[in-house]
Order: C-alpha cells, then structure tokens, then sequence
C-alpha cells in the first residue's frame, strides 16, 4: 500500500530556491522564504550571516538535548531562532511527508527516517549523528531489586514499554528477542517520555527507556544496565529536508548538532558517538 | 433566496449556516473517502480490530450506567435543592467538560494513581489500583462523560412541571417515592438523551485514557487509542479503524433519534 499523498502543501517557493541560496550564502533567504524569516530581512548583504526561525521535527529521547544545542546555536548565531517539535519519531516522519513546514528531522532510528527519505522529503543522505541504548528505568533506591532484564518478567512487576511502534519499542522487543525472554507489560506507552513518566509518577515499577532519558531525569528514576542492550543500539539520524523554508539556517543548525560541540553536549546526555 | 414553506431564509443566515454544515461535514466524507475500500474487510477482520471495538463498547456502556447511577442523583441534587455554594457546584461539575481530556487523565492519575491521594489508600487497603487496568478506562470515560449527562438531566429536571410532585407529596408520598415513580418517569427522555451523549462522548474518549489508563491490547486500548497508534506506522489501518468507529457512532445516534429529538 502507498502511503497517502499530502493533504496539503504550503506554499513553499523557498524550497527550489534553497540551493542556489546555499550557493551564494547570502542571507536573502527571508526574501523568498514563507515564514518568520523577518528578522534578517533588512541584513541584504551577502555576509553569510544566518537568520529567522529553524524548525526542527526530532525524537522525544533528544529533547533535553537539543533544547541545550537549540539555546548554544541562537547565542552563537543572533538572528535565529530555533523552535521544536518533539515527539515519537513515527508521528514527526508522517507529519513531514504530509508537508508539515519542517527544516530538519532527526529521528530515533533509521526506519523512521526511511519514511522521510522514500517520500522525497529529505535534502541528501541522512547522516547518522547518535547512538543510544536502552537502560531498565526504576524507582529511585530501586526497591524491587531489579538487576537484570530477566527481573522484569516477575508477574507482580509493572514494567512499561514503548508500543512496538515507536522506536524505543521496536528496541525493547530487539532485547527482548535477543535475550529470549517474554515479557507482558502494563502498557505499551506511545512514546519513550511517557514511558518514563509512569515510573516517575510511580504508577509503573520499570520502564524499558533510552539511557538518555534515564540521564535527563535526574535524581527521579534510576537506571539499571543491562548486557542485552547492547543487541538494541538505535542509531538516531539527522536530515536537512527538501522543502525547509529557511534552508540555510537549518543546514548551519545541523552543521552545529554534528560539530565537536554539538557532539560533547549529546555526549554529556549519555548517547554514544556513532 | 427562499427555501420552502413560505419562510425566507435571509442569506445573511444561509451562507455562514451552510458554510458550518460543510465545515462539519466535509473532513467526515473525506474521510470516506480516502478509506481503503479494498483493504477494509482484511482490516476489519483482523482480532485487534475487534478487540478494540468490543472493549470501547464495553467501556463505553459502563461508563454510561457508572454516569447513570451517581449522575442522576446528583442532577436531582443540583435541581431539586438548595444549598450553600450550589452555583459553584454546578459550575465544577461543568469543569470536564471544557478541561483538555489529557488534564482529566493527569488529574485522575493525582488522585486514584497507585500513589495518587485516593490511590495509595485504594492499594494499601484493598489491593486496588486502577491504572493500566479496563476498570481505568471505564473511570477514565466516565470522568469526561458523566457532566454531559448531568446537564442535560438538570435540564430536563428544571423544565419539568413540578406540580405532579408536589400532587404525589399531597397523597403521602415520600420525597423517593415522588422521585422513584413520579420524576423518574417524567423525565426519562432527559435521562436518555443525555446517557446518549454521554456514551458517544465515553466512546471517543481519548486523552484522559491514554494517560490514565494506558495502552494495552484487549485491556486498555480502546478504538480511539488503536487509531492513534495505527496512524504512526500504518495510516490505512488508522483510517480504516476511524470509518468504522465513525459508523458505530452514527448507527447509534440514528437508532436513538427518536428519544434523542424528544429530549431537547
């Protein structure tokens, strides 16, 4: 089956005039461009110098992170903005091929961006930036002792996993496989936050997470490692898109998150270099 | 412009109004028709489907009798009585009605979570708890439906003439017993109308499900959540799954048109 056509397409000149801008790096994109470019319009001169709004489609497990890199990339660059959606990767890729006005995505694994990719909607090869592996989320103190992924099959556990859907369950359920074990959850939670968050609220036990969700929420969970993790690497890809209507600016932006520093700050969220 | 029986329409009414009818009727029909015809009994068959659609119905009708029984007494309360504060209570009572769903779930969660300020005690005392479970779902449900039927019945009830109570009161009838076989009869369209309304409402619940109760095949996913899910990796099965539960809600409003007009 084909996946639906767009519903609707905004008017996007800015998209087929993005490359001869890249070319001359002038920051006349505003002129062509739809939206919130307003802020360096009166800038004509062919500076290279970036402007107007980066809206960036990423995974829920980048939140914490790319809001970081979002604040550095505006203090470094005056004139931007960068706004995010986050959210589970499958539900970001559908948006995008169904001509929401995006700039760049990054998603949680390559399958998800293969959607992207495979509708035409992304600017070149998506690159592989991150990498991040599951970790047991628990209360903190980890009352039930939980040690090991085979811990979470105890009956009176209430372990919640993402829906098999979103990448973090297509994760889980790698695990789980590699390790032979069956595991009934409470729920499947439709995307990584939420799973943690009914560990957080203490309505769940465990949670099968991301390590970096564990990191972001601090002193509220507790992460236990496991060996089968290791089977579940996800990789996390990042992609200009076609149509981006402020095409420069997002390419910077992406230029930024694969840089030296860009890769310290997701570094210190506990991903793994690729 | 004139339409029929004499009575002209000002066009100053019929535009905007036929504009609204488009408004609401048209992202229905495309709905139909981007459905996936050819596809549709494959996915229709298919047990998750049915799983979904009979545990919505299931919930949805609990949801409804729970609404029924505390929703109805409480109308009669808000209608047949004064008491200090009671504008305030009827505007509180109102208060699912307007709160985002996914407000209900988080503030469910704070009260009958497993931690929650009723939940602990639940689960300390009796072992209960209702997260993750289809007795979640039905509470979830019944939190944003049950102000619907509230608000009609205390309509209906405020309509209603109440001489015939006071005439059963003078022939020493109690005040239940006026209630039981006087009111009770009297207002029974209200009552219905508004149990409708309130089941189609349980029926599209999703919000306060999603986060109160969870999502787990054959015991929290209800049709609502099935579609959401569906549409992140497979949107034919997301909208195959919407046109049926599109279908359920029309049948029974129409099978219930009847009543329903009566009511208002």
């Amino acid at each position: 089956m084909t996946r639906p056509a767009p519903l609707t397409r905004l008017p996007r000149s800015a998209g087929a005039g993005a490359a001869v801008l890249l070319v001359l790096g002038a920051a006349t994109a505003c002129s062509s461009s739809g939206d919130g470019d307003e802020v360096g319009s009166g800038s004509g001169s062919a500076s290279g110098k970036l402007s107007g709004t980066v809206t960036v489609f990423a995974a829920a497990s980048l939140t914490e992170s790319f809001t970081t890199l979002g604040e550095r990339f505006e203090k470094a660059n005056p004139g931007t903005e960068v706004t995010f959606n986050f959210g589970g990767s499958d539900s970001l890729a559908a948006g995008i091929t169904s001509g929401a006005p995006a700039d760049v995505f990054a998603s949680a694994s390559p399958k998800t961006m293969k959607i992207v990719t495979d509708a035409g909607d992304a600017a070149g090869t998506p690159a592989t930036f991150v990498r991040n592996r599951l970790e047991i989320a628990t209360l903190p103190g980890n009352p039930e002792g939980i040690s090991s992924l085979k811990d979470l099959t105890e009956p009176e556990l209430k372990v919640v996993l993402c829906d098999k859907e979103v990448p973090c369950g297509a994760a889980a359920q790698t695990a789980l496989d590699a390790s032979g074990l069956k595991l009934t959850p409470v729920s499947y939670e439709q995307d990584v936050k939420s799973a943690l968050t009914k560990v957080r609220l203490k309505e769940a036990d465990a949670a099968l997470v991301y390590k970096t969700d564990v990191h972001a929420a601090g002193d509220k969970v507790e992460g236990v490692d496991f060996p089968e993790a290791a089977e579940a690497v996800n990789d996390y890809p990042i992609a200009l898109l076609k149509d981006a209507p402020n095409a420069v600016a997002a390419e910077a932006f992406v230029a930024y998150v694969r840089s030296d520093e860009g890769r310290r700050v997701l570094a210190d969220a506990g991903f793994l270099t690729p | 412009m004139r339409a029929g029986g004499g009575q002209g329409v000002p066009l100053p009414l019929l535009l905007p109004a036929l504009l609204a009818l488009a408004f609401l009727l048209v992202p229905l029909l495309a709905l139909l028709a981007r459905a996936p015809w050819q596809s549709m009994p494959e996915q229709l068959t298919s047990p998750a489907v049915w799983q979904a659609l009979r545990l919505s119905l299931v919930c949805a009708t609990a949801a409804t009798v729970v609404s029924l029984v505390l929703g109805v007494p409480l109308a009669w309360l808000l209608a047949r009585t004064e008491f200090p504060g009671r504008g305030l209570v009827r505007a509180l009572v109102t208060l699912p009605l307007v709160l985002p769903p996914v407000v209900g779930g988080v503030a469910l969660l704070m009260a009958l979570g497993r931690n929650g300020v009723v939940g602990q005690w639940l689960d300390a005392w009796f072992g209960i708890s209702l997260p993750f479970t289809t007795a979640g779902v039905v509470v979830a449900e019944a939190f944003v439906a049950m102000p619907f039927l509230v608000i009609s019945v205390e309509g209906t009830l405020r309509a209603a003439d109440r001489r015939y109570e006071e005439a059963a009161a003078t022939l020493g009838a109690s005040r239940f017993t006026a209630f039981r076989r006087v009111t009770l009869p009297l207002i029974a369209p209200g009552i219905a109308a508004g149990a409708v309304l309130a089941w189609a409402r349980a029926l599209g619940e999703f919000g306060a499900t999603i986060t109160f109760a969870g999502n787990f095949p054959g015991r929290t996913q209800t049709m609502p959540l099935a579609v959401y899910l569906a549409l992140q990796s497979d949107p034919e099965a997301a909208i195959a799954l919407s046109v049926v539960l599109l279908a359920v809600s029309i049948a029974v409003l129409a099978g219930l048109r009847d009543r329903w007009m009566t009511a208002s």
